[in-house]
Order: structure tokens, then C-alpha cells, then sequence
């Protein structure tokens, strides 16, 4: 399981560097959390007892919807602005 | 072997499976959709972990509503131009060569680190406990957490409203 998340994590690395688009960036950061996220509630069973781990990947599911949600209307804006969405051609701040 | 490890097994191998299909395919529709797989999957090892709460959450939050939410950034984006959604590679060999270097990173200090083997004698949390905890020891980030979603909401909305207006 502490497996599939370190696999789930360079797999969502890869994808942030490799594709040319900014949805696909937001899908391989979603990819990073949710391995994260695998990795908190995998170790909250070495401590049984108390509830960190789900807390903390409970809160970072929230985290990670806002950030898409924000993430997905800058995306909007720019394309409308700049029409594209590969985030090399956006070059400047104002035109 | 029992039912549970088949399971078990098989949720596994759906999400290393969609996530690669995310890495290989070249749809940025399809890849939403194997995200959706991806992301129901670690729900299921969730419930294995004895989770259910935090499967619920991903199933309610992620399934129902960032799938949904990238779902529709990609049909606003592919209306705007009227292209076909083809997503180009580009600094492939980099990208393989770091992630690679991050899987060994990660699986050799899992391997020779000081990582117990996880205990399967864990009881399941109850609900009930979880909320004891949210409203006590967790209070503050939980209304930190309502406080930045309804930043994001209002942020959001005002990002996206100015879409018709030629100049911002």
C-alpha cells in the first residue's frame, strides 16, 4: 500500500512535467495529493489509537478541491485571454 | 488467500493501472475519466485501511465533485476553440528520468528505512469518535477549512464572471 503511493506519486510527477496542458497538470497534482493522502491513512494504522492521519487526509481532501476549483478558473481566465492552455505560451503578465 | 486479499489486490492494481493510463493517454477526456477510476479505487483501499470515513469523503468530494469540476473545465476549454482535446508531450525524457528517481527514492527508503510492517489488528474508527475528535481537538482547522472553502467559492465565481467583458 506504502507502495502504490510512492508509485502513485512519481506517476503524478511525471505527468505534471510530461503533458503540455494545465487541466493535466491539475490531474497529476489531484494524483500527488491522493498519494499522500493513501500514505497518512496507511500510517495512522502503526498508531491505532488516535486519529491524526484520517484527520489530516480528511483536510487535505478539502485543501486539494479548493485548489482545483481556483486552479480550474484561472485556467478559464487565461484560456479565454490567451487562448491556450499550455502553460509555456502564457508569457506575460499584461497585454 | 483469502476474498478480502483478491480484493484488496485488484483495487491495487486498478489504480496503478488508471494512473499510468493518465501518464500514456493522450485525451485529456479519458484521462478525467481514469482519474475518476483512480480516485474511486484509493477509496476502496481507504475502506481496507479501516477508513470508511475518509472514503466517504473522497468518494462524495472527489467522485462527485472535483471529477466533475475538472469534467467541465475541459468542456468550457474545448468549446472556447473548437480544436479536438489532443494534449502534446513534451520534456519526456526529464519527466521519466525524475519520477523514476522519486519511485527508487521513495521504495528504498521503504525498504531499508526504519518503516514498520502496518499492524492489521486495527479496530474501525467510529463515526462517532470522528466527530468527537472534529469538534474538539480539530476544531480550529475545521472552521479554518469552511473559511477557505468559502474563499475558494467567492474566488472562483469572481475569476469565471468577468468571462464575457473583453477587458479585466
Amino acid at each position: 500500500m506504502l507502495l502504490l503511493g510512492a508509485a502513485l506519486f512519481s506517476i503524478g510527477l511525471a505527468v505534471i512535467i510530461i503533458k503540455k496542458n494545465t487541466i493535466m497538470v491539475l490531474v497529476g497534482i489531484e494524483l500527488m495529493l491522493n498519494a499522500s493522502n493513501l500514505n497518512l491513512v496507511a500510517f495512522n494504522r502503526l498508531h491505532p489509537d488516535n486519529l491524526d492521519g484520517q484527520m489530516f487526509s480528511v483536510f487535505v481532501i478539502i485543501v486539494a478541491v479548493c485548489e482545483t476549483a481556483v486552479g480550474l478558473a484561472i485556467v478559464l481566465r487565461t484560456y479565454h485571454y490567451y487562448q491556450t492552455s499550455v502553460p509555456e505560451e502564457v508569457n506575460e503578465l499584461k497585454g | 488467500m483469502t476474498l478480502a486479499t483478491i480484493v484488496f489486490w485488484f483495487f491495487v492494481v486498478t489504480a496503478f493501472a488508471s494512473a499510468l493510463g493518465i501518464l500514456l493517454s493522450r485525451n485529456v477526456f479519458k484521462a478525467a475519466l481514469l482519474l475518476l477510476a483512480c480516485l474511486l479505487s484509493v477509496a476502496a483501499l481507504f475502506v481496507f485501511s479501516f477508513a470508511e470515513f475518509v472514503a466517504v469523503t473522497q468518494i462524495i468530494i472527489y467522485g462527485g465533485g472535483a471529477t466533475v469540476l475538472i469534467i467541465f473545465g475541459i468542456m468550457l476549454t474545448s468549446k472556447l476553440a473548437g480544436k479536438p482535446l489532443e494534449v502534446k508531450n513534451g520534456n519526456v525524457f526529464s519527466g521519466t528520468l525524475m519520477a523514476i528517481g522519486m519511485l527508487f527514492i521513495i521504495s528504498n527508503s521503504l525498504y531499508n528505512g526504519s518503516v514498520e510492517p502496518l499492524s492489521s489488528e486495527m479496530k474501525p474508527a467510529p463515526i462517532q469518535k470522528i466527530g468527537t475528535e472534529l469538534m474538539t481537538s480539530f476544531s480550529l482547522p475545521f472552521e479554518l477549512a469552511g473559511i477557505l472553502l468559502l474563499l475558494a467559492l467567492v474566488a472562483a465565481g469572481v475569476f469565471t464572471s468577468f468571462l464575457k467583458e473583453k477587458k479585466w
